[in-house]
């Protein structure tokens, strides 16, 4: 049996003239890592903000944990974790007492929690260090860390993995996944496309509205209509356009050093696909089927 | 010829040795690309190339110019986007590019053609009449590159100049890049954190606590890794992760959403396949390419292995 946490029902902010958000709905069940995916200044944050209550929608509404979002929302922070982009740590206290800090705004007293807290993110060994002198993996480490000390049901993270390495942002990740498990429903904000597909769930926003919100795999089965085939070729612009004064092909991408091509099978099969590319003087062509993204998705809906 | 040509840059900001003997050397027509966290030193080493900051060691060569010496020489060679780099937002596209023309000398005759030229090249041709407070993100940015390329440069740094924006944007911006350096065979500098991006340069450099840990063609620093990933489709890929990690002759195992990443210690990748299908038969395992993450990530174990601090 599902349980829906969190709704939000033409949900919408306006600052002046400017809509941040518009209209949007959706739902996020007990268990989801919900991936929330956008550019910058899309509104992904103006988002979380309303449903942690600390902005008043303009229009329509968000309930958390049957909470209305803005008129309880003490309720809310109470039951919810947040860590945003830029989150505040006291670089003179050591990481335990940052910890400990925190946790007394919550009134948790209980100084086992704040031992499970450290152990969960990894900080034990690191409880004495001055937090000055962590790296940006663990400072980010700690800040999840104080999102969680008082046991939330909802961790909401915005775009905390902007500008860690690979390995700092992979292990963050499986911190993620280990908290899923442990029956923590997750709400992530990022514009790294890689990350939406470790998601149960994936919302597409771009302007203020939601464009999509479902299953990686259902969202790729829903948009993307076609062949996928992936084209290298010595010269990628020259490929790029012969591929793109093909009749039937809906689109194209660079995939890293490859051409990333959806076809409608029906005007282009392979084999018409493979002799118009390869009549035309290109040099180094080879065909192989390619693998349908959440990018491909994005730029669909998009365009 | 190298249009760019450094040795051994160092840069010091108090105790942090933010670039710690960068050496790069990137010849007309080639995309060079710094990959790394934030905190890694790209911004840095882009500020030396520009001259924005005085190396403690090693110079700088634009086109044979020395950037401290001959700054003048040099600078007209160089256009640059930096991250935050500062539209006029209550003048006109036009006025905003005319605005970097004639701060680089061209003259009205020079200008208009080129301006034109630029705008319709990154598809502002019919934008030029509004006013740049109210472009979106993607066009601030492709105005931003046209205004960069006003004065023909043969040396093109980028810094960060697709972080943040969608990825409709992100495939126009790299389709410029690449096009332009193909007609005007410039030097390019670019810097990225997206390991997808980086696999669309010549060459790039892996950028980590100031220094350039690996460098080459994606082709050659993937090939490092040549037959050492194995792909596991799993159902449950935490549970998972731990066991596969102690697996005999497996060095590291990381979850991809469903799928698990093993990397095998070299030459162990057959026998590893075989034990792994024996034990685990529900889950599909199959030897794939290594992503330029995968080199990123085993690169970064190695270093830290060796001493070197973490981030």
């Amino acid at each position: 049996m599902t349980e829906t946490l969190v709704v939000a029902k033409d949900l919408t902010r306006r600052f002046g003239d400017f809509i941040a958000v518009d209209h949007i709905n959706f739902e996020v069940q007990a268990g989801e890592i919900v991936g929330y995916l956008g550019p910058n200044g899309c509104g992904k944050t103006t988002t979380i903000r309303m449903l942690l209550g600390l902005l008043e929608p303009s229009e329509g509404s968000a309930s958390v944990l049957g909470y209305d979002a803005f008129h309880q929302t003490e309720e809310v922070r109470a039951r919810c974790g947040y860590m945003s982009q830029k989150f505040a740590l006291y670089d003179e206290l050591t990481v335990l007492e940052n910890l400990a800090f925190y946790a007394g705004v919550y009134s948790i007293k209980d100084k086992n929690r704040i031992t499970q807290t450290l152990e969960l993110v990894g900080l034990k060994e690191r409880q004495k260090e001055i937090t000055a002198g962590l790296s940006a993996g663990w400072r980010q480490r700690l800040a999840l860390g104080i999102a969680l000390v008082h046991h939330p049901r909802i961790l909401f993270l915005d775009e905390t993995t902007s500008g860690v390495d690979p390995v700092a942002r992979r292990e963050f990740w499986d911190l993620i996944y280990g908290l899923a498990q442990g029956g923590v429903t997750i709400f992530i904000t990022t514009h790294y496309m890689d990350e939406a597909e470790y998601c149960s769930k994936v919302g597409l926003m771009k302007d203020g509205r939601l464009l999509a919100m479902d299953q990686p795999t259902r969202l790729k089965k829903t948009y993307i209509k076609g062949d996928i085939w992936d084209v290298a070729a010595e010269n990628l612009m020259a490929a790029i356009d012969k591929v793109n004064s093909i009749p039937g092909v809906l689109q194209t991408s660079l995939l890293g050093d490859l051409v990333h091509v959806l076809v409608d099978p029906k005007i282009c099969p392979r084999h018409k696909f493979e002799r118009q590319l390869k009549t035309n003087g290109l040099r180094g062509v080879k065909i192989t089927p390619g693998e349908p993204s959440l990018e491909d998705v994005f730029m669909g809906l998009t365009r | 010829m190298n249009l760019i040509e450094t040795s051994g840059l160092v840069k010091r900001f108090n105790d942090l040795t933010a670039v710690d003997g960068v050496s790069l050397n990137v010849p007309q027509g080639e995309i060079f690309g710094l990959v790394g966290s934030d905190g890694a030193g790209k911004t840095t080493t882009l500020r030396l190339l520009v001259g924005a900051l005085r190396p403690d060691e090693g110079d700088v060569q634009i086109c044979g110019h020395d950037i401290l010496t001959q700054t003048d020489q040099a600078r007209e060679k160089i256009g640059y986007l930096s991250q935050r780099f500062s539209l006029y937002e209550d003048l006109t596209v036009l006025e905003n590019i005319r605005f970097f023309a004639e701060v680089r000398g061209l003259e009205l005759k020079d200008w208009k053609p080129r301006c034109m030229e630029l705008l319709s090249f990154v598809g502002l041709q019919n934008f030029t009449e509004r006013k740049a407070g109210q472009l979106s993100g993607g066009m601030k940015q492709k105005l931003g590159l046209a205004a960069a390329l006003v004065s023909r440069p043969q040396v093109l740094l980028l810094d960060e100049p697709t972080t943040g924006v969608d990825p409709a944007t992100r495939q126009d911006f790299w389709q410029l890049i690449i096009r332009i350096v193909g007609n005007e065979g410039m030097a390019v500098v670019i810097t990225t954190p997206y390991m997808d991006e980086a696999a669309r340069c010549n060459r790039l450099g892996f950028m980590r606590s100031g220094r350039i840990i690996a460098e080459g063609s994606p082709t050659q620093l993937r090939g490092r890794l040549e037959g050492r990933i194995l792909e596991v489709q799993t159902t449950s890929p935490i549970r998972l992760v731990e066991s596969m990690k102690d697996f005999p002759g497996v060095e590291d195992a990381r979850a991809f959403g469903d799928k698990l990443h093993l990397r095998v210690q070299p030459g162990k990748s057959d026998r590893v396949l075989k034990n792994l299908k024996r034990e685990h038969c529900k889950e599909v395992i199959r030897p794939i390419p290594a992503t330029l993450e995968d080199v990123f990530i085993s690169l970064t174990q190695n270093s830290d292995k060796e001493g070197a601090p973490h981030d």
